[in-house]
């Protein structure tokens, strides 16, 4: 088994949907989610805040943002236990994110570095 | 899992609260609210729903709410009733605090609903925007689900928002003979607002059935106030019960009308019919006795018959009699015609039908009338003026499940 990260980026809903269109856009992420844990390949996930600060640089600068523009935006992830690459990319393919064209997935192998 | 329409329902509850502490002609600071709290949600539930939800929604909406007001102090245009706590910031919390307290979100709804339904608006702006703040549709949705185009429903709701604001008409459930008055107009709004669901045209059966719930819910959350609660209320509930309870009776899976004598009574609501028949008993405490309690005894007595042949149209005439009085309008008139076909025949189903003043221009105006009338001549054996009728009622009707039915008659005609 390997473990994979899911980040997804970028905003599934309309920012003016109604609240049945949010409810139900909720129900995929419910159903997509629930059935990765049903099958035992969910570890954990989390949502972001959009907010946040970057530090960077030698001299360690701390700036606010990201303010990355709406299908940059790094929302959330989750970390899934599957057997390969294929696989997660198959769950990949079924997020709700996916559902907006300026919505993506991107999907990377955790490393598990040996013990010595 | 979520309870169905929960975000709609919530959405309408948080409104509600919400201009209770911004006013009225701050409403659209409301809805932004309502849907930010609606996006975080979004974000955060997909991956843990939490214990509670209608609370967490309700939670965020108030702390939402305080940011507001802590930015933007837009104090000179808060609701006057909370104005003077409000202006300044030490007692707003508390204040803030108790107008999220479960009885008092309750009586935001309800004054959200008589805003609404507020005599300033015409019948068609009153509905649209019941949908749109009370019962949390989109632009979209309400277009869709009462047949008509965006643009119709937005100029609709832009108006009823103009006039909101610029006739300051107060954020409060009315007293005294104004709230009888206003009631009757509510009560009329929520009937329209069911008819739209029940008779509308549109294929979808379950946007027809989300209009006739809605109207339900409205009803009784009227019925949740002391004062408000009277007997008329519960009339126009019973009413609509037992209406939506022949619900799926009435359409074949083809789309087609089935009318009363053939509907299968077996998948009539038992339920919704016991529930009718309760609130018609609690309806008939008091004096008044209003359309809705007769319509409601009508209905009542088409649910307890076991087959079409065992209908008492001697009661339904008495009852017609009644709403004759009450209410004469053409199409009462044209129904109490058919009960007297159905008790003393065709022949004096007609005289009945050629009394209704003004019968030519409903004829020319409402399919139900040359439908009705085309009927009454096919039992006479005038097929010809049978088939004048039912061409003019095809030509009359834009309801693809209406022009089937007409279509049906018309060929039955071509045996004769």
């Amino acid at each position: 088994m390997k473990q994979f990260l899911l980040l997804f980026r970028g905003r599934d809903t309309d920012p003016q949907a109604s609240p049945e269109e949010m409810q139900a856009q909720m129900q995929k992420w419910f159903t997509w989610i629930g059935g990765l844990a049903e099958e035992k390949k969910y570890v954990t996930g989390n949502p972001l805040e959009d907010s946040g600060k970057t530090v960077s640089g030698t001299r360690k600068v701390v700036t606010d943002g990201p303010f990355a523009e709406g299908k940059e935006m790094l929302g959330g992830y989750i970390l899934i236990k599957v057997e390969n690459y294929d696989e997660a990319v198959a769950i990949a393919n079924n997020c709700p994110i996916l559902d907006s064209d300026t919505g993506s997935v991107e999907v990377r192998e955790v490393r598990v570095i040996p013990d010595p | 899992m979520l309870t169905d329409h929960l975000f709609r329902h919530e959405s309408g509850k948080m409104v509600a609260v919400l201009t209770r502490i911004f006013g009225l002609t701050n409403i659209s600071t409301a809805e932004d609210i309502v849907q930010d709290a609606f996006a975080q949600a979004l974000k955060e539930w997909s991956f843990k729903i939490p214990p509670n939800p209608s609370a967490w929604l309700m939670m965020t909406a108030k702390n939402k709410a305080i940011d507001v007001l802590r930015r933007e102090r837009l104090k000179q245009n808060y609701e006057q009733e909370a104005a003077y706590e409000l202006s300044s910031q030490y007692f707003s919390i508390p204040i803030i605090e108790n107008l999220f307290m479960q009885n008092e979100i309750r009586d935001s709804q309800l004054r959200m609903i008589f805003a609404c339904c507020h005599p300033a608006l015409s019948e068609p702006d009153q509905i649209a925007f019941t949908l749109k703040i009370c019962s949390g549709f989109s632009i979209e949705e309400i277009a869709g689900a009462l047949l008509l185009n965006t643009d119709t429903v937005k100029k609709r709701i832009q108006r009823a928002r103009k006039l909101i604001t610029d006739k300051s008409i107060k954020f409060d459930i009315p007293a005294g003979a104004e709230l009888k008055r206003r009631l009757d107009i509510v009560l009329h709004s929520i009937y329209l607002l069911f008819n739209e669901g029940y008779n509308s045209g549109n294929k979808d059966n379950l946007i027809r059935k989300d209009l006739c719930e809605e109207a339900i819910r409205l009803a009784i959350m009227l019925t949740e106030n002391k004062y408000i609660a009277q007997p008329k209320c519960y009339a126009l509930l019973s009413l609509m019960c037992m209406l939506a309870a022949r619900f799926d009776s009435r359409l074949s899976p083809e789309g087609e009308i089935i009318l009363l004598a053939e509907q299968d009574r077996s998948i009539w609501s038992k339920e919704l019919i016991d529930i009718g028949l309760d609130y018609l008993n609690r309806s008939s405490a008091g004096d008044e006795i209003t359309d809705y309690h007769i319509e409601a005894a009508i209905a009542a007595e088409h649910c307890i018959a076991p087959k079409f042949s065992d209908t008492n149209w001697k009661r339904i005439l008495v009852l017609y009699d009644m709403l004759k009085n009450v209410n004469a309008s053409p199409v009462v008139l044209l129904n109490r015609a058919i009960v007297i076909g159905k008790i003393d025949g065709a022949k004096k189903a007609l005289e009945e039908i050629k009394k209704i003043p003004e019968l030519e221009k409903y004829l020319k105006s409402n399919y139900l009338f040359s439908a009705v009338l085309g009927e009454v001549y096919f039992q006479l054996n005038d097929f010809q003026q049978a088939q004048i009728h039912f061409e003019s009622a095809l030509k009359l009707t834009k309801s693809d499940a209406e022009k089937k039915l007409i279509e049906k008659k018309i060929k039955r005609l071509s045996r004769y």
